[in-house]
């Protein structure tokens, strides 16, 4: 019997989600032939079967979220125990109410120094469900005091069920961490207008055929991380137009210019990118986190850019790194590459992480402007509208002029609008008058 | 019981009678096995029924209420001088343990387990030879080996008349002046009842204290009691020799490095105890014991050859009766296929001496071996009510927890009674308890067991009865 335990995936990665498994318990599996798709951070990696054999049984259905180290595949090569008599039906009795699994425990167990938090907590009856469903109850979410695995939280877990408290990032974590006595809140509660009171959702088909699809991937960790976001972090919103007559003038004849190398063309993009890490140095709140649970700042003496990105496979945010010891240039060429790459999903993980400002270019697509979300921990989020001719007063007289619409959300719990307000302002001087990009930044 | 006959057929062969065979025969006939038990002894129950826990207790049992009635003239009552019978006492022990090896044999054969009397060996994978009381050999299916454990021999320079713990049960005398060598539970609990009996009794322990294993600051309590009772105890200590001589013996005790001679009339040797697993034709099966002499097994209690499985002493872990029952019904259970595992969180440590001494789970020792952040509740029982109504404050009941979680993780206790209060403790650390969970629930007023509560509300930082801790 050979367990298959999730091999390391690299790059610090500790767990994946389960995209397809290619097997399924009874199958026979060739070795090497692809076992599982896994998908992490960074890609969809397949993962070959390193023996072949039959496969007893798989852990994780599609969706699950796997973590190195986990068993997440038995497979019969022929080798050690012999598995147990055959399965029996369940016979009225106190203490068996399914039928047993084949035993394909380690026939002798080595002893193994304690780790801490291991096993789980759990009363014996839940710790005969898990074994009953063929649940490891220490990868089970528990829902008890102090991390206790209740008997309900084994059986949504081998259903596919959320359990009633979904493990999450430290991140999810503090922000469930309530900030005022529960008391206080049980008094909230108890108004007409309770604050968290999530109806469930309607049958819409009532109205008219719908189609379901499963919140999976990448969509899921948005979703996730916008929630956070939302619910954690107080946003407010900044809003300017840049002029950017004269840089796009510039940029123009400055692409015509350099024509035939192999550098990227300059884009707006860099040039923001730029002007953003000057104003991040002039105003270090937002290049900062805030701790809630510990009550402080921290200020990152580093500036990492991330760049949103449309994938095609999802929203994902390579990000440029120390953008103050870069040139424009050198800007443009790794913003070129860190998108391609993510349209071509082969990031490293190491690019999508490290970040300490997020700029968002949805502009390119159209709009006039939109009110970006933080990506968090970070402390805010610059968005490009569209740069377009609009007319504007200048002296006295209506020109056209080139307008950059930018909104910079930002986390009021360590920032001020005032703040936000000479940030933008100085980022939107810059970009009006290139020069001093050139001079001062 | 039947002798054997010349060849049987049985679905599971269950080698020994004690605490984990007789329970894995009830289990298994109770879940539809034709079972099989050969004991070699003539009376089912084991070590533990016959010459262990159970005489004992009944000794300390009557030697507890000698210390009471000492204690009573405090309470303003005089038992006068307490008359002992050894006869009386022997009949009672032996009544006490008859009573309940009639009452195992009695559960087996209601079950239809058939009881053979002999010595099984291991001749082939499903053959067992069963040597004395009648030859014959028994197929198996399953078997389940629950031989237990012996005494280890005597040390080398060991004049062979001393007592055996199993000896010393039968109280062949109250000696004048007793050695007991090994302050393990056994060499405390039978140190106590010759001490209680009229004996001047020596202790003598090789290791830096008394009842290893267990918390200092518990095993001090227990120590505390002990000196007042004891003649002398001597740890650091090692009975190097043991000579008979015309009044009784002569033992060379070396401590430091120095080794003086001592005179005794009796020697009580209780050094430890080792696994049964010699002469079971396991080299047969193919089954090697460790170098303890142990059978590994997994969480079901299988041995390396899936259809044989090991119990009890003889297989690894604390070798105590409440450890071989639970794991006889998990190999019953696996044998008839159904779900079962030894996944125990706890097995608890039960020593009945007086005060008595108990504790499951964590120890405070082993947190800080493990380099494990802990909290500790302690609660004396000179803060409750109920002892002192009885007299008894010579204890405490501590709770270890995580400071992160509030998870119970050890449970460690001393005084009268504590060997039933520790099941509580047992159960919390195998439900996942948190102090809270300790602290919401009622305990009884005035009882021992709100020692069990204060000591979680101590943990928590919110005692009642003793101070809060100082802001």
């Amino acid at each position: 019997m050979y367990e298959f335990i999730l091999p390391d995936l690299g790059e610090g990665i500790h767990e994946g989600e389960v995209l397809k498994w290619h097997v399924e318990p009874g199958n026979t599996i060739v070795e090497d032939d692809p076992l599982v798709e896994i998908e992490t951070d960074k890609a969809a990696v397949t993962i070959p079967s390193p023996k072949g054999g039959k496969v007893i049984s798989t852990n994780g259905k599609v969706g699950d979220t796997v973590n190195v180290g986990e068993v997440i595949a038995v497979i019969d090569d022929g080798s050690g125990t012999a598995a147990a008599p055959a399965k029996k039906p369940a016979e009225a009795t106190p203490v068996k109410e399914t039928a047993k699994p084949t035993s394909d425990k380690k026939p002798v167990e080595p002893t193994v120094a304690p780790v801490i938090g291991r096993p789980v907590p759990a009363a014996p009856a839940t710790r005969r469900l898990a074994r009953e469903l063929g649940v490891d109850i220490n990868s089970v979410p528990a829902s008890g005091p102090g991390g206790r695995v209740t008997f309900d939280d084994v059986k949504n877990f081998a259903e596919g069920k959320p359990s009633a408290v979904p493990s999450g990032t430290p991140a999810e974590k503090a922000a469930k961490t309530p900030t005022a006595p529960e008391a206080e809140f049980a008094a909230h509660a108890a108004s007409t207008i309770p604050l968290l009171d999530i109806e469930p959702l309607p049958d819409f088909s009532v109205w008219g055929p719908v189609e379901k699809e499963q919140l999976r991937s990448i969509r899921r960790k948005v979703a996730r991380k916008m929630v956070t976001s939302m619910v954690l972090v107080p946003h407010v919103a900044h809003m300017d137009e840049a002029d950017v007559t004269l840089l796009e003038e510039f940029r123009r004849n400055e692409n015509e210019r350099r024509q035939g190398k192999s550098d990227a063309k300059l884009t707006l993009l860099a040039f923001v990118v730029k002007a953003v890490t000057a104003g991040l140095r002039a105003a270090p709140r937002f290049n900062a986190s805030l701790d809630a649970l510990k009550e402080e700042i921290i200020y990152k003496k580093f500036y990492n850019i991330g760049i949103a990105v449309d994938s095609g496979r999802g929203l994902i945010v390579p990000v440029v790194k120390n953008t103050d010891q870069k040139s424009i240039i050198e800007i443009a060429n790794d913003i070129r590459d860190l998108a391609t790459r993510a349209r071509e999903g082969t990031l490293e993980v190491s690019e999508m992480r490290g970040g300490t400002f997020t700029i968002t270019n949805i502009g390119v697509l159209g709009g006039t402007g939109m009110m970006p979300t933080i990506n968090y921990p970070e402390v805010a989020i610059l968005g490009m509208g569209g740069a377009t001719d609009k007319p504007v007063v200048r002296d006295g007289q209506i020109v056209i002029r080139k307008m950059l619409p930018l909104t910079m959300a930002f986390d009021h719990r360590i920032a001020d609008g005032a703040d936000a307000a000479r940030f933008v302002t100085e980022m939107v001087r810059q970009l009006s008058h290139p020069n001093m990009l050139l001079l001062e930044t | 019981m039947v002798m054997g006959s010349l060849a049987q057929e049985t679905e599971v062969a269950i080698i020994g009678g004690g605490p984990g065979g007789y329970i894995a025969a009830i289990r298994a006939a109770d879940l539809g096995k034709e079972v099989t038990l050969i004991e070699e002894r003539e009376s089912l129950g084991g070590v533990c029924l016959i010459e262990g826990c159970i005489p004992s207790k009944a000794l300390i049992n009557a030697v507890d209420l000698i210390e009471t009635a000492k204690r009573a003239k405090r309470f303003g009552l005089n038992f006068g001088e307490v008359q002992t019978d050894l006869d009386g006492l022997r009949r009672w022990t032996g009544s006490v343990v008859a009573a309940l090896t009639k009452g195992v044999a009695g559960l087996l054969e209601k079950r239809g387990v058939e009881v053979i009397k002999g010595r099984a060996r291991f001749v082939g994978p499903n053959e067992l030879a069963i040597e004395g009381g009648g030859v014959g050999t028994i197929n198996f299916k399953h078997a389940i080996i629950a031989t237990g454990s012996k005494l280890t021999e005597l040390p080398p320079g060991y004049d062979q008349s001393v007592w055996s713990s199993a000896d010393a049960l039968k109280l062949p005398e109250i000696p004048e002046k007793l050695l007991v060598v090994g302050g393990g539970y056994i060499g405390m609990e039978l140190g106590l009842v010759y001490a209680g009996l009229g004996s001047k009794v020596t202790m003598v322990e090789f290791f830096p204290s008394l009842l290893m294993g267990a918390d200092a600051d518990l095993v001090d309590v227990v120590v505390r009691s002990c000196k007042k009772r004891f003649a002398s105890i001597m740890v650091d200590s090692k009975v190097v020799g043991l000579g008979k001589t015309a009044i009784g013996f002569a033992a060379n005790i070396e401590h430091n490095g120095e080794t003086s001679t001592l005179e005794f009339d009796q020697v009580l040797v209780a050094i430890g105890r080792k696994p049964n697993t010699d002469n079971l034709g396991l080299e047969t099966i193919g089954i090697t014991p460790n170098e303890q002499g142990r059978i590994e097994v997994n969480t079901e209690n299988r041995t390396s050859v899936p259809h044989i499985f090991a119990i009890g002493d003889v297989a690894p872990g604390p070798m105590l009766a409440h450890k071989a029952s639970r794991e006889a019904k998990v190999a019953a259970e696996v044998i008839a296929e159904y779900n079962a595992e030894f996944d125990n969180r706890a097995i608890p440590a039960v020593v009945f001496t007086d005060p008595e001494l108990a504790w499951a789970g964590l120890t405070e020792r082993e947190a800080e071996e493990q380099g494990r952040k802990v909290n500790i509740g302690r609660f004396p029982l000179t803060a409750l009510g109920r002892a002192r109504t009885m007299g008894r404050t010579d204890g405490l009941v501590k709770i270890i927890s995580d400071p992160e979680t509030n998870l119970v993780l050890g449970v460690g206790m001393v005084g009268p009674h504590v060997s039933e209060l520790i099941a509580e403790g047992t159960l919390a650390l195998e439900m996942g308890a948190t102090l809270e969970d300790l602290m919401v629930t009622i305990h009884p007023h005035p009882t021992l067991s709100e020692a069990i509560m204060e000591a979680a509300e101590v943990a928590a930082g919110m005692p009642v009865h003793i101070n809060p801790p100082r802001k």
